[in-house]
């Protein structure tokens, strides 16, 4: 193919987003609403997972030593511990530190009378955790260590946001999943129903000589820049959208906002732009170049 | 004075200037009688050949089958040395390119204008952007419409409409020029301009099928007629007429 005839016929897949501008506003329209529900969605999802990560993050593990267990002990069984896949994080809190602590929170002024630190035995580690649901497996190998005492862990916590995680997973894959067959659906029907109503020139394309490729080529480059224009739009209106509701909420509601961080929109749109992209442009690639298809055989 | 042969197929040899062959084609679709029933029929380059015949006859079915846009159930097609049963798909555009094709309905390209229509054919065929600026205007002119290059098709009478898809079918020097119905359409006085300017290419040397109801164009032009019915060619004569069989 010579380059000018390339050239003529992406050429073309522009020039016709305006000789047919009520199927280019169609199908644009119908990327769009789709893309913008999936967006909105994806964007709420998100913040939640992140509460519940948040609030996962905070989960920790206590574990205390046996009476007269050395900090040198203690020491080796944290950096023992941190080699497991389970273990984000560990914090090493002495005696010391415990009694500080908790004189701070509890005791105040009060604490004067203490001549000895009274949680001499209470050196601890407290462990983080990467995913709460693996609690259980790392608190049964910490209990086979000989030198542990206790574990305090709070199962009810760990069970409700490992819980809480699993919904949202399926709730989420199974609300993206119908949003998608919807999209693919609707704009598959406005681009079919496009090309269709043009089969009289691929015909006569097809009758003059025309290569499928270059009946082929102009539809598919228009249906990619209907993909592009289709999934811009709404990723425009959801980062004006999500900026301006976070501030409104952070104003309105200064107590939810010191409960809850939302994302920043950056971070939603790294992942949000590349999906709502390749979205958009797949159905629009792949709805002409099937569509055409079914008109090649002239 | 002696004959050249092309080639040797089915015992028979087809001279080199047999351009268009159907040796016993059959055409049949899923339900019916079949559209054509062993048909035979030769014609050589340069002749200018009406198909006539009642809805029904077969006629459209023979212009699909020329074009390649249909396959015989039964029996050979040849056309400018392609065999049209066994043509690969991809073979099918360059195939094409020797055909020019008008029909009833003009078919055009209603968002683009006179010059666009005709210059689309040439970026079909991969023409240079240089030498379609030259060809295009000149195309435009033999069918009298060169004043006219930047009109939209909407702005145009029938007859004009027609005049394009003949200047579109005609741009890239197709040696068979295929007319289904080209005067349906159109009033007697623009019937005759397009009759004439056919007549014109076919003396420069395109061979012309015109399939046609017009019975007074067919019996006023004196050229080769071929009559069908039933699927069938049931007369086929040198200076024919279209006779009423009713």
């Amino acid at each position: 193919m010579r380059i000018s005839s390339f050239f003529y016929t992406i050429g073309q897949g522009f020039k016709n987003l305006g000789r047919n501008k009520w199927y280019t506003l169609a199908s644009v329209a119908t990327i769009s609403a789709c893309l913008f529900l999936f967006g909105i969605f994806y964007s709420i999802i998100t913040n939640f997972q992140n509460v519940v990560k948040t609030a996962e993050e905070g989960v920790s593990v206590t574990v205390f030593f046996n009476e007269g267990t050395s900090e040198e002990e203690i020491l080796a069984v944290k950096s023992d511990l941190e080699k497991r896949s389970e273990v984000r994080e560990i914090d090493y809190v002495s005696a010391d530190a415990a009694w500080e602590g908790f004189k701070e929170e509890y005791l105040g002024e009060y604490a004067d009378g203490f001549t000895e630190n009274p949680l001499a035995d209470s050196a601890n580690l407290q462990i983080y955790l990467n995913d709460v649901s693996m609690q259980q497996a790392l608190v049964t190998y910490i209990e086979s260590i000989t030198l542990v005492r206790e574990v305090n862990r709070s199962e009810v916590t760990a069970t409700t946001l490992s819980g809480i995680n699993k919904l949202i997973a399926y709730v989420s894959a199974g609300i993206i999943l119908i949003l998608l067959l919807v999209s693919i659906f609707l704009i598959s029907n406005t681009v079919t129903m496009g090309i269709s109503v043009r089969k009289d020139e691929i015909n006569i394309m097809k009758y003059i000589g025309a290569t499928d490729f270059f009946v082929r080529a102009p539809f598919v480059v228009e249906g990619i820049l209907i993909g592009i224009i289709g999934s811009l739009i709404p990723l425009v209106i959801i980062y004006f959208v999500y900026t301006h509701a976070i501030e409104y909420v952070i104003s309105k509601f200064t107590v939810l906002s010191s409960l809850l961080k939302f994302l920043p929109v950056g971070v939603i749109f790294n992942k949000l732009t590349p999906i709502s992209l390749i979205i958009g442009i797949g159905i629009g690639f792949f709805g002409s170049f099937v569509t055409v298809r079914r008109h090649l055989h002239v | 004075m002696e004959r050249v042969y092309r080639k040797r197929r089915n015992n028979r040899q087809i001279p080199e200037d047999e351009i268009i062959t159907l040796e016993n084609v059959t055409k049949s679709y899923s339900t019916g009688a079949p559209a054509l029933n062993g048909v035979n029929l030769h014609i050589k380059r340069g002749e200018f050949v009406f198909i006539v015949g009642d809805s029904g006859s077969g006629k459209s079915t023979l212009i699909k089958l020329l074009l390649r846009e249909l396959v015989p159930t039964d029996g050979e097609i040849t056309v400018l040395g392609y065999n049209l049963r066994r043509i690969k798909h991809r073979k099918i555009p360059k195939f094409r390119r020797n055909l020019g094709i008008v029909f009833q309905d003009f078919r055009l390209l209603k968002d683009r204008n006179v010059y666009e229509n005709v210059a689309f054919a040439q970026r079909i065929v991969q023409v240079p952007g240089s030498q379609i600026k030259r060809n295009v205007p000149s195309i435009l002119a033999t069918v009298n419409l060169a004043g006219k290059y930047k009109n939209k098709i909407s702005q145009l009478s029938g007859g004009e409409q027609q005049r394009v898809a003949l200047a579109r079918a005609l741009v890239n020097k197709p040696a068979i020029l295929l007319a289904d119905e080209p005067t349906g359409n159109l009033d007697p006085n623009n019937s005759w301009e397009i009759m004439k300017l056919m007549e014109q290419i076919n003396e420069n040397g395109t061979t012309v099928i015109v399939v046609t109801h017009n019975r007074e164009i067919v019996n006023a032009m004196k050229k080769r007629v071929i009559t069908m019915k039933k699927g069938v060619i049931i007369e086929d004569e040198e200076e024919g007429m279209y006779i009423d069989e009713d």
